[in-house]
């Protein structure tokens, strides 16, 4: 990274501090000087949105923390302290509770980017394996977060996710007991829950650099897949992609805005402005429309232990998925197959997400079944197959070419986001 | 003997239904919640202060009596953005309550006038003390209720509510709930049924065999119908009916959810504004910057 830079410290300030520690050159070389393929369209500023997202939530979280009680008697009445009496907690805690959302809007997009143009394939699998481990620790955070208010969809969120892992033979049981602190979800499950919730986001951070170290040292990707040639197909960061990210961030932010100062319930649930009542179940309970479509895939399978398996399988699978891709092309751009496989495949997951949210009976489960057997087919079955049985358009010889001609590089029919609600 | 005791179970059983959630239960037809127009709805919503004064007197001297409004301090009644009463009109609204403060000197509990700072003090001591004096059923306290419970949107509209901004379905879901008890109960349920139905409870569902085709929406409620026109008497030429009291309390209850509804989207106006002049001016820096490069 730093090795991208030809930065010579001038003052004597810069002299000093570098031969000590060269955090000016190694900051010039990884945000500055470094070379980025010229040709990312508005795709690739999701990484920035992601960081932007990612600050911002610790941020808004940090001050709302000043202002919560910690305790099954007091938090609910707190989280309501901070949006009547706190100056501008209204604000912050829609910032932060849609900021998950929207955190969540933007990682799948961000996700999905990676599955069309091969983004995780040799030589980047490093990066896309920290990637999936960003997300589950995300995934981890925005659960106990949504504990946090104290809520009946927090409680009972909270008490169908903890007894998942009572489907774990010979120690389930005793492990849920573990989690909760107790026999049900209850103060010492608060408690702990916060504690983590507070920790995760900095874990996220630290992954969150080797990621990008890694893809660094790799160098991006690119919406061709061919790997940068000369200087001609790269331009340095800054100012070129400073200036792109961040006109996405404040565009991102538009939508972001739209949410937490229009419509701010609009993600939520009615039921979590109803204090918890362990003796009073609601009459469905569902998770955070981020968690829908892995929701859809837990309840698809008829045994307990077996919807766990799957739906951690699900995630699970995208660990091995660069072995399991088995084209030598990049980018879905020149493969006309796994083009039409990708698009079916997002179908699938926002059908799942849509199943999720729909009671457990009748077609709801049936069709659940079918997406969920689709969803492993496409990794273990179609992708692996892909990559014998199609024929790849021909890569162009470089970025430059590719650019040049024109219109290549952006994925035909890319318009509409694949998972946002 | 017994059937005094069934008809508790029954409450109580309703009650439980009644509290729990506004979800559907399942299988049950979806009552239909007319959308209404709220001065507070859309990117420049605002309360209409007379409205919220109206609101206020119809939860004061109907709803009171059952419904707590915990969260609210009588403060708040002053506040910016809300039913904007007078300080001494607050102050004087807050002394006709009683709120049990202490213990004094002596280690005893003792009761006094309210005064701005405390809140709303609720009608009953405990949920156990509110069944007891309700039949088995547990009214909500009214802070957030109008967030609480929300009209049902299926696919595809909840789709669009994100971009048409619609956030009312809880002041809708009240309106309507208040304004659709029926004169009679539908003949089905049978002359042993002595609740109270409503078609557009979300909170139960008609179980009876005997009414299986007449295709119900809604189900039996706790609350008897708490309105009649004429019951709240208006100062300011209002009409005095069922439909303008279900309106302005729905209103009120929307305040007392999110007090800062109007300060919300007042900011939220500014920001957009600010946003997307800012987008525009890095969008053509980004363009100016970008253009001696083949991308």
């Amino acid at each position: 990274m730093a090795g991208h830079s030809n930065y010579v410290p001038q003052s004597a300030a810069a002299k000093w501090l570098e031969s000590r520690l060269p955090v000016i050159s190694l900051v010039r070389g990884s945000f500055v000087d470094f070379p980025t393929p010229k040709n990312l369209n508005y795709w690739w500023t999701f990484g920035g949105i992601l960081f932007f997202m990612l600050v911002a939530q610790i941020i808004t979280g940090i001050v709302l923390v000043m202002h919560y009680t910690p305790s099954t008697g007091a938090a609910f009445d707190s989280v309501e302290h901070i949006m009547r009496d706190v100056n501008f907690g209204w604000m912050l805690r829609y910032l932060h509770s849609n900021g998950a959302s929207m955190f969540f809007i933007a990682v799948y997009i961000h996700i999905f980017r990676g599955l069309y143009y091969g983004s995780y394939k040799a030589p980047r699998e490093i990066s896309w394996i920290l990637g999936v481990i960003i997300f589950l620790i995300m995934m981890g955070t925005a659960f106990m977060g949504y504990v946090l208010p104290w809520g009946q969809m927090s409680f009972w969120g909270a008490t169908v996710i903890t007894n998942l892992f009572s489907a774990i033979p010979l120690v389930g049981e005793e492990i849920r007991t573990w989690l909760w602190g107790g026999f049900s979800v209850d103060n010492p499950t608060l408690n702990r829950f916060f504690s983590l919730h507070y920790l995760l986001p900095f874990m996220i951070f630290g992954v969150v650099i080797l990621h990008v170290w890694a893809f660094h040292t790799t160098g991006n990707n690119n919406p061709t897949g061919v790997q940068p040639k000369t200087k001609q197909d790269t331009v340095p960061f800054h100012p070129y992609y400073t200036i792109k990210d961040l006109f996405a961030i404040v565009v991102f932010m538009v939508i972001f805005a739209w949410f937490a100062f229009y419509v701010p319930n609009y993600m939520g649930h009615p039921d979590n402005y109803i204090e918890a009542n362990p003796l009073v179940t609601p009459a469905h309970i569902v998770p955070e429309w981020y968690f829908l479509p892995f929701y859809a895939i837990l309840r698809a399978v008829p045994d307990k232990l077996g919807g766990v398996v799957a739906m951690f399988g699900a995630i699970a699978v995208l660990f091995v998925l660069p072995w399991l891709d088995t084209s030598k092309v990049r980018s879905g751009t020149y493969r006309p197959l796994f083009k039409q496989f990708f698009w079916i495949f997002a179908g699938v997951c926002v059908a799942l997400g849509y199943l999720g949210a729909m009671p457990a009976e009748g077609i709801y489960v049936i069709l659940s079944r079918i997406f969920t057997v689709y969803y492993f087919a496409h990794f273990l079955v179609i992708l692996p197959m892909l990559g014998f049985l199609e024929k790849p358009k021909p890569l162009p010889a470089s970025i430059s070419e590719a650019v040049l001609k024109g219109g290549s590089g952006k994925p035909a029919g890319a318009a509409a986001a694949p998972d946002t609600k | 003997m017994s059937t005094m005791i069934k008809m508790v179970r029954n409450f109580a059983a309703v009650a439980l239904v009644a509290t729990a959630t506004p979800a559907l239960a399942a299988g049950g037809a979806v009552p239909h919640i007319e959308r209404q127009q709220w001065s507070f709805a859309g990117p420049f919503g605002f309360f209409d202060r007379g409205q919220l004064q109206r609101g206020f007197k119809v939860y004061r001297e109907v709803c009171a009596s059952c419904h707590g409004l915990k969260q609210v301090a009588f403060r708040n009644l002053a506040d910016e953005g809300g039913p904007s009463f007078s300080e001494d009109q607050a102050k004087q609204i807050a002394s006709e309550y009683t709120v049990i403060d202490g213990p004094n000197e002596d280690g005893d509990m003792y009761e006094r006038p309210a005064i701005l700072a405390d809140k709303f003090p609720s009608p009953f001591p405990n949920e156990q003390a509110a069944r007891a004096s309700n039949g088995g059923a547990y009214p909500p306290d009214f802070s957030l209720l109008a967030k609480a419970r929300a009209a049902h949107r299926g696919f595809p509209w909840f789709v669009f509510d994100a971009f048409t901004q619609y956030q009312e379905n809880g002041p809708d879901y009240i309106y309507t709930l208040l304004t659709s008890y029926p004169e009679e109960n539908p003949a089905c349920l049978g002359e042993d049924f002595s609740g109270n139905y409503n078609p557009a409870f979300l909170g139960g569902s008609v179980t009876a065999e005997e009414c299986a085709h007449e295709n119900l929406t809604g189900g039996p409620i706790g609350m008897a119908n708490p309105l009649s026109d004429e019951l709240v008497e208006y100062t300011d030429g209002t009409p005095m009916t069922v439909d303008q009291y279900a309106k302005d309390v729905s209103a009120f209850m929307m305040w007392a959810a999110e007090p800062h509804l109007e300060e919300r989207k007042k900011i939220g106006f500014r920001v957009m504004v600010f946003l997307i002049v800012f987008a525009g001016m890095l969008y053509f820096t980004k363009k100016k910057l970008w253009r001696n490069v083949e991308h």
